[in-house]
């Protein structure tokens, strides 16, 4: 059992899982979206101070921090118990851009240590990387009312339009970054 | 007790992420480089249960474990915040592989370095709050 647990999930468990996962939340009465943590950590940092938009009840986002720890959690687990092998396979056409781009030992770990590697935290230019990388994400999900999660599965389940166009706007920004700017970035 | 539930859902979550592998920098970059079908199967099989689900919870009207309406998040017509906003999520998608999900799961799995990106998030949230009085929505 631990053996099979430890391989790569296959899609068709992953994809059916985080489905669960959603209806899990709504039948519980609340929602699956992941960004809107961020918003609530804001506000319990203070934000209500500078913006109204971070001026609201934290303890009705109680659950989602919760839900945020065990996601925590589960990561740890996955790391700790359940994965004898760090590397991954990477398909070979990815490996090929990536080596032309410079990008060593491509799957070795989760993450490449071009960018997530111990110089990146001590050098100005891999540390901008991961605040500016960030921050789009944050400020991105938060104009966009929802992250994959609210929108991609969520929204997307729920058959809203606003929710494609927000995912055709994922794949405009993410497709301009890997083919036009991570090239010159790199 | 009452977030119990909520701390489990959360772990299943942070394994599926971290076992598909959805946590990599490498999947996010192969899927929008097309050469792997791994994320859109997951994406894809996602809604596709999803949107059955869901049609099936409204159809019935079926109500939370709390006897309230589902909080199936329904979103006010613009086209200008989800195209832009969208946008800019999609550029650091790429740029760092992690969206807010996928973030937190890093934590846990010891990538250190993801706490920067997660700071990052919070700034640029922090800075959404400011100025989108200004943004088209």
């Amino acid at each position: 059992m631990i053996e099979i647990l430890s391989n790569p999930w296959p899609w068709y468990v992953a994809g059916p899982m985080i489905a669960m996962v959603m209806f899990a939340l709504l039948y519980f009465g609340e929602s699956f979206g992941m960004s809107s943590n961020l918003r609530t950590m804001c506000s319990a940092l203070g934000g209500g101070k500078v913006s109204d938009f971070f001026k609201f009840d934290v303890k009705n986002q109680r659950w989602n921090l919760v839900f945020v720890l065990g996601s925590i959690i589960g990561g740890f687990i996955a790391y700790r118990f359940l994965t004898p092998e760090t590397a991954i396979v990477v398909s070979d056409a990815t490996t090929e851009s990536l080596t032309n781009l410079g990008f060593k030992d491509v799957g070795a770990s989760y993450l490449p240590s071009e960018i997530f590697g111990a110089s990146s935290m001590s050098s100005p230019f891999g540390l901008a990387i991961l605040l500016i990388g960030g921050a789009l994400v944050g400020f991105g999900a938060r104009y966009a009312g929802g992250c994959t999660s609210g929108h991609a599965i969520s929204g997307l389940s729920n058959l809203q339009l606003p929710s494609l166009i927000a995912v055709i706007g994922f794949f405009i920004g993410g497709l301009t970054m890997v083919h036009l700017l991570m090239p010159i970035i790199f | 007790m009452k977030y119990i539930k909520f701390l489990v859902l959360g772990i299943l979550f942070g394994l599926v992420m971290a076992k598909a592998e959805i946590i990599s920098w490498y999947r996010i970059y192969e899927m929008f480089n097309f050469d792997s079908f791994h994320m859109y199967g997951i994406i894809g099989s996602a809604v596709i249960l999803g949107s059955i689900g869901v049609q099936v919870l409204k159809r019935q009207n079926i109500k939370s474990k709390y006897g309230e309406e589902l909080h199936l998040s329904e979103k006010s017509m613009s086209i200008p915040r989800y195209l832009f906003g969208g946008i800019i999520f999609g550029l650091g998608w790429a740029l760092v592989g992690a969206c807010p999900g996928p973030m937190f799961v890093l934590i846990g799995y010891g990538y250190l370095p993801i706490l920067v990106v997660l700071l990052g998030a919070l700034l640029g949230t922090f800075i959404y709050g400011i100025v989108r009085n200004r943004l088209p929505h």
